[in-house]
């Protein structure tokens, strides 16, 4: 497809039973066969890179990237090792993992792009690789998935790839390797009997495909959480996120849903997912002006969906970005932009919540409000609005909570204060406390610290922040 | 009759190998994280000095679903890069694996209704972990050693079903070696907090980094220290499900219970070898000397 960050998508099953073992199942031997025609797809599609994102490819310090040309081992799975050996030679392209890794470090994630013999490939990976690409004839692409990496850093880990490969410019197909539920039997089963372990899980299977053959990535993507705690999907389906974000949050897919059959109790799907309308990328502003109006829908629908069991979002729900309402990133240039989180409290002044010039971002003042309530957290104020009484605990907790929604609204995050000016209202009362609280974030942190008492502050509040953070 | 001699809490980052600098291992350091490396130095030639006749590790990077497997070939060879910190730790290893006392290990677990699993893959790359911890303990590698890996399912369900079962274990392990006659060490591969910082320093070996990750994560650590000195084990398990949840612990993998019901739940006080933190992970060297403890 034209002007398309990815021709094709795929989400499938990585375990080594498929490749190895199809004679001992009939599903895992119709999910062997299924895998061919994956094959013979992307070999229309005839890609130049092959980008895979493997569940099994786990890492803790932010993201790594393979860099080695030809990695290659005798690779043998920790658990399923009796099934035998998976020895690979591969080849893999080593352009698109600098310029992934570079977009993923703007991010503020530590990246690591590795070239070591030897370094593991995961069992998925290899699998899906020995499947898809067994003569090499495409160069890959692998990243690797965060163990504690919630739903918007997989997100903007999808976005940035979109970014990566629209600056790298080579037609290319996405895989990504996870199972649906993976609840795993624990003893030994007979595996011509292999069934999903559950009811439960296999239902819930079962509404995701249907989702995925519409077409409905986003929807999927929305109700990924849920999924995965009815289902214990595969690492939290935090695949699907990535997922999303390379493909631009949309549901404008065709979707084909190859098989879908038991391994040892878990869910294995092969489905494939094409956009019906091209797929580019979006710089980290349009991201971010999508990311609050999407979550100021969500608030929307999940208040006129309440009482509905089913919790994953109905179809329905638009996809488009909502534009007059949302406060966003105001202007196109890079220089001093002005910056308004749609979740910080509302300013009581002419001024931004932040200003972004070059890659330094400037907070305005950071008290304990929050949006859309004249309740302040940790304050009791009587009829006339005098302090009856307050608790400086609760305050600077919110405060370090608003700081943070307007850092990552920004693109930045709390990792990334370098200096704080803390105002306090009543130095001698109030100092230790403070002062234990905010070391529990910003201990770890290490930005340097100036802490004043000054007599008043423009509203009832007790402590407000005035923060300076990279991008 | 064989006995444990002793059990060792033997954290594995694999920071402390890049830091030492032996020859099995390729990038080098100029120093770091002594406080932990000479914890170990003085731990081992005390173990070394009682004559063990294998190391029995258990490894949370040995991950199994089905079962807990342990090593069923004699000699393995190979290169373990760690798949997080690649640039610190890709060593040469050359193992010898006590393969009668393993299968005893398998056979007892299997009769006290466990499911165990010997791994006879030729081709198997032993796992970082194990590999660290038993570096750290007898970096000489003349000891075989006996591997047991880590089997999370149980903990699907809940820390205490999870615990349980590591308590099975754990009696299983202590029944063969008394029926092996040989004098054998235990490693439980394990640091204690675990929550870390996400970035690094340019020089993976600048001490100025090096710090708790939180106070709250210290509190909890030198809890857990205090009931280990104390010799009050079955509070120290009462509390390890909680302690799980609360520093995201790698005792979750279960080495922790496994070695202490090996030892029949010491109540002689564990000496501590020294506490230090790695990327902000709380890591301690700890000792229960069971011979030692006997000779009183
Ligand atoms: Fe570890």
């Amino acid at each position: 497809m034209k002007n398309s960050v990815i021709e094709k998508a795929y989400i499938v099953s990585g375990l080594p039973h498929i490749y190895l073992a199809p004679e001992r199942s009939p599903g895992w031997n119709s999910l062997n066969q299924s895998y061919q025609k994956i094959r013979q797809e992307i070999e229309t599609i005839n890609p130049d890179l092959i980008l895979y994102f493997s569940t099994q490819w786990l890492s803790v310090l932010g993201y790594m990237f393979q860099g080695n040309p030809q990695p290659q081992w005798h690779h043998v799975d920790a658990n399923w090792h009796e099934l035998g050996d998976l020895p690979y030679a591969f080849k893999v392209d080593t352009v698109f993992p600098e310029i992934y890794s570079q977009e993923v470090s703007e991010l503020g994630h530590n990246t690591r792009v590795v070239n070591y013999e030897g370094f593991p490939i995961d069992t998925g990976t290899i699998v899906a690789q020995m499947f898809l690409n067994p003569d090499n004839k495409f160069k890959a692409a692998m990243v690797s998935c965060n163990m504690y990496s919630e739903k918007e850093e997989n997100l903007r880990l999808g976005q940035a790839a979109a970014r990566a490969l629209e600056r790298y410019g080579k037609k290319a197909v996405a895989v990504v390797v996870s199972n649906l539920s993976n609840r795993f039997e624990i003893k030994e089963i007979d595996p011509g009997k292999d069934q999903i372990s559950s009811n439960k899980d296999d239902e819930w299977n079962r509404k995701i495909l249907e989702m995925l053959e519409e077409g409905d990535l986003e929807d999927v993507s929305q109700c990924a959480r849920e999924f995965s705690r009815q289902a214990n999907a595969d690492m939290g389906f935090r695949g699907i996120w990535w997922l999303n974000g390379l493909c631009g949050e949309s549901n404008h897919f065709s979707g084909d849903v190859y098989d879908y059959q038991p391994v040892w109790g878990t869910g294995a799907a092969l489905i494939g997912l094409q956009p019906t309308v091209p797929i580019r990328a979006r710089s980290r502003v349009e991201c971010a002006n999508q990311e609050e109006a999407s979550q100021a829908e969500m608030v929307q629908s999940l208040a006129t969906r309440e009482g509905s069991t089913w919790a994953a979002p109905e179809k329905a729900i638009p996809n488009h970005t909502m534009d007059s309402e949302s406060p966003s990133v105001s202007g196109p240039s890079v220089q001093g932009q002005k910056i308004d989180s749609a979740q910080a409290p509302e300013p009581v002044g002419a001024y931004p919540h932040a200003r972004r010039e070059g890659e330094w971002l400037f907070l305005s003042g950071v008290g304990p409000r929050k949006r859309n309530s004249k309740v302040i957290p940790g304050v009791e104020l009587d009829d006339q609005g005098e302090i009856l009484s307050y608790d400086v605990v609760t305050q600077t907790k919110s405060v370090i909570e608003n700081v943070k929604t307007i850092l990552e609204s920004a693109g930045s995050s709390l990792e990334k204060v370098v200096d704080v000016q803390v105002f306090l209202t009543n130095m001698k009362a109030d100092f230790p406390a403070f002062n234990a609280v905010y070391a529990e974030t910003f201990a770890a942190i290490g930005a340097t610290r100036t802490t004043v008492e000054v007599n008043r502050l423009p509203t009832p509040i007790a402590v407000e922040f005035k923060v300076i953070a990279k991008l | 009759m064989g006995k444990i001699i002793a059990g060792i809490l033997a954290p594995h980052p694999p920071h402390l190998v890049y830091a030492e600098n032996p020859p099995q291992n390729e990038p080098k350091a100029e120093c770091g994280w002594e406080t932990l490396r000479w914890a170990y130095e003085n731990c081992r030639e005390k173990i070394l000095e009682q004559k063990p006749d294998v190391f029995l590790v258990h490894s949370p990077h040995w991950q199994t679903v089905v079962g807990h497997h342990v090593l069923g070939l004699e000699q393995f060879s190979g290169l373990s890069v760690d798949p997080i910190f690649p640039h610190l730790f890709r060593y040469k290893y050359d193992l010898k694996v006590d393969v009668d006392l393993s299968l005893a290990i398998a056979e007892e677990g299997k009769n006290i209704g466990l499911t165990m699993k010997v791994m006879s893959n030729p081709k198997f790359r032993i796992d970082y972990g194990s590999i660290t911890s038993c570096h750290l303990m007898n970096p000489a590698w003349d000891i075989p050693i006996v591997c047991i890996s880590s089997n999370n399912s149980p903990y699907y369900f809940s820390n205490e079903v999870g615990q349980q079962e590591m308590f099975k274990l754990g009696e299983a392990t202590r029944k063969a070696i008394e029926k092996s006659g040989k004098r054998c060490v235990l490693l439980a591969s394990n640091s204690l907090s675990h929550r870390h910082f996400t970035t690094e320093s340019e020089i993976p070996e600048d001490m100025s980094y090096e710090h708790i990750y939180h106070h709250g994560q210290y509190l909890w650590d030198m809890q857990m220290l205090d009931l280990m000195k104390q010799g009050k084990s079955q509070q120290l398990l009462d509390v390890l499900p909680e302690f799980m949840d609360m520093t995201v612990a790698e005792v979750k993998a279960g080495a922790l219970a496994w070695m202490l019901s090996a030892l029949g739940m010491p109540e002689y006080p564990a000496k501590i070898h020294g506490y230090g933190t790695v990327i902000g992970t709380g890591n301690a060297v700890v000792e229960w000397n069971a011979e030692r403890a006997a000779q009183v």
